[in-house]
């Protein structure tokens, strides 16, 4: 379906990538995104789900899912500016070089659901790493029935994709459905959490296949509804985000439970994540 | 409009006895709103149960010196408003339709009569009603958490 990951040939050293375009995608740039291209070699290909670790350098490195489209020329990644190195990016502009690590990590497993109904849930700057498997399932949009986008952020301005989602929305075989938390004038959409979209139903849980990325609380909710309108843990699939150094399963950073997320995630089908969900100590 | 047959199409319904389900059909009937109706008022007496069949319905609510906030928004299967079930059967906020709506719409005076007359059918529709209640205050707990703020909160 999706062009096969490549692998870095040694995957600590980073490759140079230019930004070829830098744009803000929420409002002055608080999350924003970059196209990016190799200043030689191969472009780097990868499957919906993956993640690269950014390198600003002198700065520091980060681990970035990737936002673009798997079958489509050019590496695009979207960062929301939180801390010492994303607020740095931010202010890198278009003709700049930063490393590139990777893809690392499992993906999104968009082909399990051909045949079945495909129930996307995504919070916040989770459209993010969800946006390749959106991509992907529109090219092989034949292979599916159904197919939901459920989106919630917190407030009308936050909105990421914008002019993409509304696209997407007008596109008939696309059921696309965006709630915030906090309306205003002028918002005449869905207000309320992202769950209650996945209330309305619409899809057959006993052949759906749930992917859902955001916050670890909107996960955990998201999982429950879906669970409760019928759809089992082994159809449901997370992407669990924790600090991480070496990407490659040596340093033990990003370790969860038996689980280390840059190896063994950061897409998990959920029935393997369920004993250590929302454990406190993990 | 068949009534039995869209209100056992209805999932809030689902698992209740034949013979409620007959008495609920005798208590309502279908009803479609265009976009920008009042559903309810505050204040007026909750006299209806509106349960959605479609469209989309605003929960609002005046707040001094805001002005009118959107609380929530309600959509296909999900009951509106709970003011109907409790003393003094007023409705505390407004509501009104974003789009055009179709809702079963129950007579909420002969409900209530009939919930207290025959226990088991008070005991099924309030099961149903205690549920999404307790799934509007998942919903707003997790709305306060703010999960989408910055990692950190505010002090970050
Ligand atoms: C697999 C994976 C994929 C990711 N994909 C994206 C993406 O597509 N876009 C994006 O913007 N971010 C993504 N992130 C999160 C991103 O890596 C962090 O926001 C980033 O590392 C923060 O670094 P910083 O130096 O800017 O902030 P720091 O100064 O390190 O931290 C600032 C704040 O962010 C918190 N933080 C740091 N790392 C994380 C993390 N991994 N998750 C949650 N909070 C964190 C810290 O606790 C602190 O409160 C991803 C993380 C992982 C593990
Ligand atoms: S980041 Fe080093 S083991 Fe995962």
């Amino acid at each position: 379906m999706s062009a096969p990951a490549s692998q870095p040939l040694d995957p600590m050293i980073p490759r140079q990538f230019r930004i070829e375009e830098a744009f803000a995608e929420v409002g002055s740039g608080e999350v924003y995104s970059w196209r990016l291209s190799p200043l030689d070699g191969e472009p780097l290909r990868f499957a919906p789900g993956q993640f690269n670790m950014l390198y600003q350098f002198g700065i520091g490195e980060v681990p970035i899912s990737i936002s673009g489209d798997a079958e489509a020329a050019g590496l695009v990644h979207t960062l929301r500016a939180v801390g010492g190195v994303t607020k740095a990016m931010q202010k890198l502009e278009a003709g700049e070089v930063i490393g590139v690590r990777g893809p690392f990590g499992t993906a999104w497993p968009v082909a399990e659901a051909e045949g079945q109904d495909l129930v996307l849930v995504a919070g916040g700057i989770g459209l993010a790493p969800l946006r390749p498997a959106v991509y992907c399932a529109l090219r092989h949009r034949d292979r599916f029935n159904r197919v939901f986008l459920l989106y919630g952020t917190r407030q009308p301005e936050d909105i990421l994709f914008r002019e993409e989602l509304e696209h997407w929305r007008a596109q008939l075989d696309l059921d696309v459905y965006v709630t915030v938390d906090r309306g205003g004038p002028g918002w005449h959409g869905n207000v309320g959490v992202v769950t209650k979209l996945i209330a309305r139903g619409g899809f057959d849980p006993a052949n759906t296949v749930a992917m859902a990325c955001g916050p670890e609380v909107m996960m955990r909710f998201a999982v429950m509804a879906l669970q409760k309108h019928g759809v089992a843990a082994e159809r449901i699939y997370v992407s669990m985000e924790r600090n991480m150094k070496c990407a490659i399963g040596y340093c033990g950073h990003c370790q969860y439970g038996p689980h280390f997320i840059c190896k063994d995630g950061p897409v998990f089908r959920f029935d393997t994540l369920q004993p250590i969900f929302d454990v406190r100590e993990l | 409009m068949d009534m039995l047959a869209a209100i056992k199409a209805e999932p809030f319904f689902e698992g209740i006895p034949e013979k409620e389900l007959a008495l609920l059909a005798d208590c309502g009937e279908a009803g479609t709103f265009p976009t920008g109706a009042w559903l309810l008022r505050q204040h007026a007496p909750a006299k209806h149960f509106y349960l959605l069949t479609g469209g989309l319905v605003e929960l609002k609510a005046f707040v001094p010196q805001r002005g009118v906030v959107t609380l929530e928004t309600l959509g296909v299967h999900e009951p509106l408003g709970w003011s109907w079930l409790v003393p003094p059967y007023q409705w505390h906020y407004d509501a009104r339709t974003l789009e055009p709506t179709t809702a079963l719409v129950f007579d909420a005076v002969r409900l209530r009569h009939e919930m207290e007359a025959d226990h088991e059918f008070g005991f099924q529709l309030q099961r149903r009603v205690i549920d999404i209640m307790a799934q509007r205050l998942q919903a707003i707990r997790m709305q306060s958490l703010d999960v989408y703020g910055l990692p950190g909160g505010a002090f970050l």
